[in-house]
């Protein structure tokens, strides 16, 4: 125990020695530990913010794509055939036991005038608890009501960022006169702000009316009963997957899909969207500390090289050492312990320097950034470890001097 | 008599050279017995330096046999020729051969941390050993602080803090001026009075008229082996 406490304090002492030299061999791993912290603070902030928008969707939610199709050899992408129907709809709120609410939406896109100001943008015909499916709520006036979807009353539910569009700030929206595609509507609600979806796309940036006011006045009839999509919730969060499975097996039966044969509807979870878009945070996340891996592997190459010039300064001390007693182990021990306190004050360093990194640029760039115990735990642990790797070289080279060389080196 | 504390047997060693190879010893045989206080002397390449490395384990024999304490050395391993050094043999360098960072008293310590099993009183032997060599008021200096002779005085304290069997010196007076060379003689002197083995290496005579027992080589091989009874007056017992 003496001894390490001792060689502890002699490594400090050596360093303290030459302090411009210790500070620039530290710079290499301050750098690469600071960057790594700084990165994987920033890849989680990223994800972790991706994750919250992806759940802000809706609630316990799968989403319903008619497939593609397909003329001749041209394949579209989902939901250019559209192949579901409001039956689909209803059998799966009749037939699917983990079914909690059922909506649909068939979209058109449109242009809207209010008084002398217009904006274009996608209205989506939808039914009375379309809100309940997005867990999304009005916050001014009211939503469609079955009462409007029944009458295919000429109302309308604006997405905040249509609204601030088509009205002056502070000017009362909700009983307002629009006119969508010439046809008159009123404005009976305005939903709350959502922000972005994982996409980039503005969630807020939409107009919501009754389903049948759509498909009769804005899109006419010649697709009676079609939608664009189906969003079902699931009764709770563990039911999601069964929920998949239950409309799945329906919707082949219903349209008579076989076997072998490709589906023509898609249904996602909300889940799955995590996933892919945490696969693609996490690869940069990966990509980024790679990088900073790279500039701790060169921080390391510096504390090898300094190391090398030190045992060569050292070795008449190295040869006294050896004259009194040391072994070659106990040689081999110091300059470890050497290189391992460079690295690891510079990983310490590196670390308060990549938190302080993390925090600045969630304040001023806004990017939200997630420091854990345990990437501090890793780097500090990991640049003890690189002091060990790249200490080793050169500790070894100091233990196998020849003492009575060691002790005529001038 | 005692059983001898070196003891060579047609020691040889023999360097490897680009092409020829150079026979720094070519067989010696001498016993050096406990309490002598004794002077390897001879011409540089006489072969003396090889021998005080090689009798004080920092290097190995190419042939013969080496018995340290009775036991035999001539073939053991770096490791076991270090815990030798560090429990039986003190040494004494012509430039003295401190850490330059670390304080006289730190210095004194320095066997003592590689010293199997570990010791724990570290402080108070090597004041103790200070104290021997005069130097207790100098501990905390750094030996850039200190004189040469001070710092000769500071490297004995070292070899005698593990109380060694033995202390082997390597010119210990070279790089000192007449008179300190003399009190450093003097140290040394008391120090076999206490009962110490000692061995100089030199090639100054004066050095060597101060102990009871010269050897000579020359060309590796012992060429004259005298004993005198007492020493020239150096000392005053």
């Amino acid at each position: 125990m003496n001894i390490v406490i001792t060689m502890i304090r002699l490594a400090i002492r050596a360093l303290l020695a030459y302090k411009v030299r210790s500070l620039l061999t530290m710079l290499g791993i301050i750098i690469g530990i600071g960057s790594v912290i700084v990165m994987i603070s920033v890849g989680r902030g990223a994800n972790e913010s991706i994750q919250k928008q992806i759940q802000s969707l809706g609630a316990n939610m799968l989403m319903i794509f008619s497939g593609s199709s397909q003329s001749g050899g041209v394949r579209g992408g989902f939901g250019s055939a559209p192949t579901l129907t409001i039956r689909d709809a209803q059998a799966i709120e009749k037939e699917c036991p983990s079914t909690l609410n059922v909506t649909y939406v068939l979209g058109a896109s449109t242009q809207l005038v209010a008084g002398k100001k217009n904006w274009g943008t996608r209205s989506w015909g939808t039914t009375a608890n379309y809100n309940l499916v997005r867990d999304w709520q009005v916050k001014d006036g009211e939503f469609i009501t079955e009462q409007h979807f029944r009458s295919a009353a000429g109302v309308a539910v604006l997405g905040s960022s249509v609204a601030e569009n088509l009205f002056e700030p502070g000017e009362q929206a909700v009983g307002q006169q629009i006119r969508i595609k010439n046809v008159p509507f009123r404005v009976i609600g305005i939903m709350q702000t959502r922000g972005r979806t994982p996409s980039g796309q503005d969630n807020d940036d939409t107009v919501l009316v009754p389903y049948t006011t759509m498909s009769r006045k804005l899109v006419g009839d010649r697709l009676p009963g079609l939608v664009h999509f189906i969003m079902v919730s699931a009764q709770s969060q563990a039911l999601v997957e069964t929920l998949k499975q239950e409309v799945e097996e329906l919707l082949r039966q219903r349209h008579k899909i076989l076997p072998g044969m490709t589906d023509d509807f898609t249904v996602r979870t909300l889940d799955e969207y995590a996933n892919m878009a945490g696969k693609t945070t996490n690869t940069m996340t990966m990509l980024l500390t790679a990088v900073a891996a790279i500039s701790l592997l060169v921080g390391g190459i510096g504390i090898m090289n300094i190391m090398l010039v030190s045992v060569t300064e050292r070795t008449r001390e190295i040869g006294i050492r050896m004259a009194v007693g040391a072994r070659s182990r106990d040689v081999l021990v110091q300059f470890l312990v050497e290189a391992m306190v460079i690295s690891l004050i510079g990983g310490i360093l590196g670390t308060v320097i990549g938190v302080a990194t993390a925090i600045a640029i969630s304040a001023l760039a806004g990017w939200a950034t997630i420091i854990s115990l345990d990437s501090i735990l890793l780097a500090t642990l990991f640049s003890g470890a690189v002091g060990i790797f790249f200490g080793f070289y050169p500790a070894r080279k100091a233990s196998r001097l020849d003492p009575i060389e060691a002790l005529r080196y001038e | 008599m005692d059983k001898p504390v070196i003891s060579f047997k047609g020691a040889k060693k023999i360097y490897p050279m680009a092409g020829e190879s150079v026979e720094a010893l070519r067989g010696v045989d001498v016993d050096i017995y406990p309490g002598e206080f004794l002077a390897i002397m001879g011409p540089s390449g006489s072969g003396k330096s090889t021998l005080m490395h090689i009798a004080g384990l920092l290097d190995s024999l190419t042939e013969g046999k080496y018995l340290f304490d009775g036991e035999d050395v001539s073939f053991i391993s770096r490791d076991k020729q270090a815990d030798i050094r560090n429990r039986k043999i003190g040494f004494i360098f012509q430039s003295f051969n401190l850490l330059a960072r670390c304080s006289a008293q730190e210095n004194v310590e320095l066997p003592m941390l590689y010293r199997r099993p570990a010791e724990s009183n570290l402080h108070e032997k090597s004041m103790e050993a200070l104290r021997t060599v005069g130097m207790e008021n100098r501990a905390s200096h750094l030996p850039a602080q200190l004189s040469g002779g001070q710092q000769q005085r500071v490297a004995i304290a070292r070899a005698l803090i593990n109380s060694p069997t033995l202390i082997m010196a390597d010119e210990p007076t070279g790089n000192l001026d007449t008179k300190t060379g003399k009190e450093i003689m003097n140290t040394l002197a008391s120090l076999h009075e206490e009962g110490i083995t000692i061995i100089i290496v030199t090639h100054d005579h004066e050095v060597g008229q101060a102990t009871r027992r010269r050897i000579f080589l020359r060309d590796g091989l012992i060429e004259r082996d005298e004993r005198q009874a007492q020493s020239s007056g150096l000392t005053s017992p």
